[in-house]
């Protein structure tokens, strides 16, 4: 079994996944952030691959992309610097990134690449439904690759079975329409929101993310799905300087 | 072959709508509704009365005397300069805020590089009462100040990107990301036929009026509606396609696309997307683009503000791998002299994007009696600048 799948038969509420862009601030700190969060606690991990262009993401996700680049970071490098990665790393592990980095490298090639280094799955928020179930779905599945969509606020029930249907690993449901590193304020909407999700009893684990960022916003979150996923707020931290088991605690310790 | 969309939203291997979640309802609102909305009979004749009565189509195709004697055929110019703003982008935000009005839009969002489409963006947001903001890349906007200035006179807000290179390709990417923040009360009016399936189609259609005039026009004028060549600029690529439109499949016209060279194709400097660019995804569609070996996408450049784009149409991209379309590149100084030539021939001061166009006319052969039209896509003023300092004027 994949280890996001039997991650998620074993641990039913207040998972912890984190967001941190390869190559920041150090090019070669990628290996060293995925111990030190395993370590501090995380259940998840998603390792993001930088792009020029990242149009979902707001300003902190995009400078740490743009120094990473600066750094000399690409899928060909971070593919490198990942191939011990499983003698040192037993939690799951997804890559984030946009498509078009993936089309230069390869759509086999890097399904074969992820495989190879003990990758689990894939987030890549720019290729849709349709063009996956089209051109990507079947390298994918070779590769025992999960593929995780998103779900917003303004996501039609009918596209949500949809999404489900193709779904393996869990659903990301973004907290509101919205760029990395707004603030998640629960209001009534959003809380009806999560809680027709949460009764659509879907066949996927629900993970909720964007505007998660701290103790208060992740217990928030936890409490309509498996657990949420935190970025812009971890990311922000390393660029201070902080060390991570900092940051882990003052999302999990009591 | 057919030239144009199918209904997967694909150009051959090009186009699709790659576009995060976020995204989806609104580019499937627009989707799913816009062919039914420009097939209605209202919208049709508002946009036909617009054109004619608010842009001032049709524009003219002039017969160019001095220009033919030297390049010995009938060159014609399509005047798309002399459209209300002084650029062929008007025939587009025209046709796409009555289609906002009609999706129930009452916020207006644009990219904008040299300042035209911001320009004819704002001008229909006042025509019709419509909050708009437009972004500008911040080195632009220090470039591009008289046009920055119109759009605020025309109650427009000028948002600076100040991502990447601050340019027109980040400018779009913050418009895209005010969508993304703003997925229910918001049109995005994209200012090219690039983006998401529908808008390449969409924006082709708005444009394809200048193919559709050039036809009749020609036939009143020489007795036949179609041309041995046409010839447009091309940056993402509009007034290229309103150009070719209608005469996409008639195979014996030859079209003509000019890319800029910048300071040169090897240069280091240039935006000659075909020459230097391969399949990759940009803004939402499959397509051609200027990229690293790793995906990263590259800077152009061109001393056109409206050729400085790192991709082009997927339109465009279905066209050059077919061979329909023939893609080629004009440098700077090439360009600068076309329009200096026109200019003195004419006693027409061409924007340089248009320029370039012109230019290719030097580097090929005709026979007499050939007829050749090339889209004068938009009028000097807001290069005089840039004619000034090269020439010394």
């Amino acid at each position: 079994m994949n280890r996001l799948e039997a991650l998620f038969q074993r641990k039913k509420g207040n998972i912890l996944s984190i967001y941190y862009t390869a190559g920041y601030p150090d090019l070669h700190d990628t290996v060293r952030i995925a111990e030190e969060l395993e370590a501090a606690g995380a259940d998840l991990l998603e390792i993001g691959f930088p792009y020029s262009d990242p149009v979902a993401d707001g300003p902190v996700i995009q400078g740490s992309s743009k120094v990473a680049l600066d750094n000399g970071m690409n899928l060909k490098l971070l593919f490198e610097q990942l191939k011990d990665l499983r003698s040192r790393v037993s939690i799951p592990v997804l890559l984030m990134g946009y498509v078009n980095p993936v089309l230069q490298y390869g759509v086999e090639k890097f399904c074969e690449s992820c495989k190879a280094v003990g990758v689990d799955g894939c987030i890549v928020p720019d290729l849709p439904m349709a063009e996956y179930e089209r051109h990507y779905k079947s390298c994918f599945e070779e590769a025992d690759l999960c593929n995780i969509f998103l779900i917003t606020p303004q996501t039609s029930a009918e596209r949500i079975r949809k999404i489900d249907g193709l779904s393996r690993g869990f659903i990301y449901l973004l907290s509101s329409s919205a760029t990395t590193g707004k603030n998640l304020q629960v209001s009534e909407n959003t809380e009806g929101y999560f809680a027709r999700i949460k009764s659509m009893n879907l066949k996927n684990p629900l993970m909720i993310g964007f505007g998660i960022s701290d103790k208060a916003t992740f217990q928030k979150a936890s409490a309509y799905a498996s657990g949420a996923i935190i970025g812009t707020a971890f990311v922000k931290s390393l660029g201070e300087g902080k060390p991570v088991n900092d940051f882990i605690r003052s999302i999990t310790g009591s | 072959m057919s030239y144009f969309v199918n209904e997967e939203g694909y150009y051959g291997d090009f186009g699709g709508a790659y576009i995060p979640e976020m995204l989806y309802p609104n580019v499937e609102e627009l989707r799913s509704n816009y062919l039914k909305i420009i097939n209605e009979p209202g919208f049709r004749a508002e946009f036909d009365q617009l054109l004619k009565d608010y842009v001032g189509r049709p524009s003219p195709l002039y017969l160019a005397k001095r220009l033919s004697a030297r390049y010995g055929a009938n060159i014609f110019l399509k005047r798309e300069d002399l459209n209300h703003t002084g650029a062929h982008k008007i025939n587009n935000t025209i046709g796409q805020i009555l289609m906002a009005e009609r999706l129930g839009k009452n916020r207006i969002i644009a990219e904008t590089g040299a300042g035209q489409h911001g320009v004819a963006t704002a001008t229909v947001c006042a025509l019709r009462g419509l909050e708009c903001v437009v972004y500008m890349g911040e080195i632009d906007i220090q470039r591009q100040a008289p046009n920055v200035a119109r759009m605020k006179m025309l109650g427009a807000k000028v948002v600076p990107a100040t991502s990447g290179s601050r340019t027109l390709k980040d400018a779009t990417n913050e418009a895209m990301r005010d969508w993304i923040n703003n997925p229910v009360d918001t049109h995005y009016i994209i200012g090219s036929v690039v983006g998401p399936h529908p808008y390449p189609d969409m924006v082709a259609r708005f444009q394809s009026i200048i193919s559709a005039e050039t036809k009749k026009q020609l036939l009143e004028q020489t007795g036949s509606e179609l041309p041995d060549y046409v010839l447009a600029c091309v940056g993402g690529g509009s007034n290229a396609m309103g150009m070719f439109y209608h005469f996409i499949d008639d195979e014996s016209v030859k079209l003509v696309a000019i890319e800029a060279a910048g300071k040169g194709v090897r240069s280091g400097y240039s935006a000659a997307t075909t020459t230097l660019g391969q399949e990759g995804v940009l803004h939402g569609s499959r397509s051609i683009l200027m990229q690293t070996e790793d995906g990263q996408v590259v800077e152009p450049h061109s001393v056109s503000a409206g050729l400085d784009y790192p991709g082009i149409g997927p339109q465009h991209a279905h066209l050059f791998k077919t061979g329909r379309g023939e893609y080629v590149s004009i440098t700077d100084d090439e360009s600068l002299q076309a329009g200096l030539l026109l200019t003195q021939l004419e006693g027409i001061i061409p924007a340089i994007e248009s320029a370039h166009a012109l230019a290719q006319l030097e580097k090929m052969k005709f026979t007499p009696g050939q007829n050749v039209v090339v889209c004068l896509s938009g009028r000097g003023d807001k290069d005089m600048e840039t004619y000034m300092k090269h020439f010394g004027l």
